[in-house]
């Protein structure tokens, strides 16, 4: 028996209201400013914008939460421990890149010691992907062997003309198609091979498809570090951060304290290696030029993530940070310029 | 949910404070009741915070041999720094660790005669394993230190320095200030140049710590009395706000600091590109 359920795009609005009957749901939808995740309520549209703006990343690591609070007594110092059990929510609608940016924000932050902050939301969060129907000419996820139409899903949709194909992948995600078996009904695995079949074919004639990440990867620290490329790539940076935001996988954070004049509350804050301020300390500046600082974003990306997580980058090819650098500089070009004669695409 | 999150801090209280030059102070730190806030190894650092302030990293100058309380040797250079310095006895700070590789005191160095180099505020992380190593004497050889500062008053640790170290036997301690002082009867030149004229034989570890630039001439001198890097030991310092190789600011190419570091033989730091 086939284990695909599917819902017909004419009772989505059904669907969406069964999941958000017992959890949160967020979904992208259209704004001036482009797809952005929101909360779904009563009337909301589901936007199948090929990417959000901002990444997902935001649902477990939130660009700004509060750690813990203080109170002061005089001498003496209480420390609040401000954290709550996360509700169950789902988040559908992420793109196979997403998907998989969430696997490199867990060797991260999963890592002993575990961070329970994220762990938490990771542990209530449950992900429904929607296979990529129409990726575009910035779409690069082949290059690190992301499958748009097979992905790291709790649940991986996959949309036709009038429907959408639900399958599940993990137990979570199980559990989500079970509860709402009154709006899906049981369906032939057909239509979604044939939806896998087509995205394949979509992808293989993307401009970047044989872009290859091989130059790059674990252990090759002393091939590029010193590499005169760096210089030119990074003449033109303003340092302006906007790639790290957007980034679904840049993880960097600063903590900060914030006196509200009746105690003191921790936030935790995303942070950018952009940033001149970065590595500051009284001592010295390490890391002086945007060239420096540049290197290491990318470095990190393609090698010194790869060092240390078996081999895994830490790039997933949406594409977001080719679409918003003010002065169109990305990692595609970083790879292409550094990986020499290695390259294609 | 697990209630161990790293980045949760626990009290400390100040119980005493100890001015050790015009920018250095020590100050030893209890759980309000009275312990050890956790134990460490020689080399380890931990995380003090005054809310509203700032957190940052300093590394641990008592030895774990030491059962009632830790203590930290604290320059005053920065905003947590400068706030620390202002504190007076029983106020309460925050505390979190131990964080980091320490020294292999308990593999490579057993056995082995110990040189330990120290410029500065270096000697404080070198102090708790330099007492470390006086408090299980049998198990290492002969022990060098030599230490330099800027002038006399601006050696940490003077008194014990003198009144314990200098009277163990098989410790020999080698003091030095950059310029002439009329109270002063001991060597006069930099720690670079001292280590040269000292000429110590290589069958030993070294243990580096200071400045960036006492560091770099130091070791270049050690090269030249035929040391290998294999034998020479330094820690790294780096700006941190973690502690536990998450928060992506420390790192030295693909190694974190606050996590390989800050121990690292000088060898492995070949390993590394240059940023530091």
């Amino acid at each position: 028996m086939s284990k695909v359920r599917k819902v017909s795009l004419a009772r989505l609005d059904e669907f969406f209201s069964a999941i958000a009957h017992s959890e949160r749901l967020y979904l992208p939808v259209d704004t001036a400013a482009g797809a952005e995740y929101k909360e779904w309520a009563e009337g909301t549209k589901w936007s199948d914008a090929l990417n959000t703006v901002r990444s997902a990343k935001d649902f477990f690591f939130p660009q700004t939460e509060n750690l813990m609070d203080f109170k002061m007594h005089e001498k003496q110092i209480e420390i609040i421990d401000t954290r709550r059990e996360t509700e169950d929510f789902v988040v559908f609608g992420v793109r196979a890149c997403d998907a998989r940016a969430f696997r490199v924000l867990d060797n991260v932050f999963l890592a002993e010691p575990v961070d329970t902050y994220y762990q938490n939301r990771r542990e209530h969060g449950t992900i429904v992907t929607v296979a990529c129907t129409r990726p575009v000419e910035t779409c690069f996820c082949g290059t690190f062997d992301i499958d748009p139409a097979n992905a790291d899903g709790d649940v991986n949709a996959y949309k036709t003309e009038d429907a959408l194909y639900l399958e599940a992948k993990t137990e979570k995600g199980e559990k989500l198609l079970a509860a709402l078996t009154a709006v899906t009904e049981e369906a032939d695995e057909k239509p979604v091979e044939a939806q896998k079949a087509l995205i394949k074919e979509r992808m293989a004639r993307l401009p970047l498809a044989n872009l290859r990440p091989d130059a790059f990867g674990k252990d090759k620290t002393s091939e590029f570090f010193n590499a005169p490329e760096w210089k030119e790539l990074s003449e033109s940076c303003l340092g302006c951060g906007t790639c790290t935001f957007i980034c679904p996988t840049c993880q960097c954070y600063d903590i900060r304290d914030f006196n509200t004049g009746h105690g003191v509350k921790r936030f935790r804050c995303w942070d950018s290696c952009m940033y001149s301020d970065f590595t500051k300390m009284s001592a010295g500046q390490p890391r002086l030029t945007q060239m420096e600082r540049f290197r290491q974003r990318f470095m990190h990306k393609l090698v010194y993530y790869p060092t240390n997580n078996e081999g895994l980058f830490s790039c997933v090819g949406c594409g977001r940070c080719m679409n918003r650098c003010p002065i169109q500089m990305n990692i595609v070009k970083v790879m292409k310029k550094l990986g020499g004669g290695k390259q294609n695409g | 949910m697990d209630n161990r999150e790293p980045l949760m801090p626990t009290i400390g209280v100040v119980t005493d404070i100890r001015i050790d030059t015009p920018d250095v102070k020590t100050f030893r730190v209890v759980t309000p009741d009275g312990k050890k806030a956790f134990e460490h190894k020689p080399g380890q650092c931990a995380m003090l915070s005054i809310p509203g302030v700032g957190e940052a990293m300093f590394s641990i100058t008592s030895s774990p041999t030491n059962e009632e309380y830790m203590e930290f040797s604290i320059k005053k250079c920065g905003c947590v720094t400068e706030w620390l310095h202002s504190m007076e006895v029983g106020q309460e700070i925050t505390i979190r660790g131990p964080y980091g590789h320490p020294f292999p005191v308990d593999t490579e160095f057993v056995g082995k005669d110990m040189l330990f180099i120290a410029g500065g505020i270096g000697l404080a992380p070198l102090r708790s394993v330099i007492n470390y190593c006086r408090h299980y004497r049998d198990r290492y050889g002969k022990i060098d230190i030599v230490y330099g500062s800027r002038s006399m008053q601006d050696l940490v640790d003077y008194q014990e320095i003198i009144n314990e170290w200098e009277k163990d036997a098989g410790v020999e301690v080698h003091l030095t200030i950059d310029r002439e002082q009329p109270e002063w009867n001991g060597h006069v030149g930099f720690v670079p140049n001292y280590v040269k004229e000292l000429g110590f034989d290589t069958n030993k570890v070294a243990i580096l710590c200071g400045p960036p630039i006492m560091i770099k001439f130091t070791l270049a001198g050690l090269i030249e009395l035929g040391f290998d890097k294999t034998q020479v030991y330094t820690t790294l310092e780096l700006r941190m706000k973690c502690g536990i190789g998450k928060c992506g600011r420390c790192n030295v190419g693909a190694k974190y600091v606050c996590k390989d570091g800050p121990v690292f033989r000088c060898d492995q730091l070949d390993e590394l590109p240059n940023e530091y």
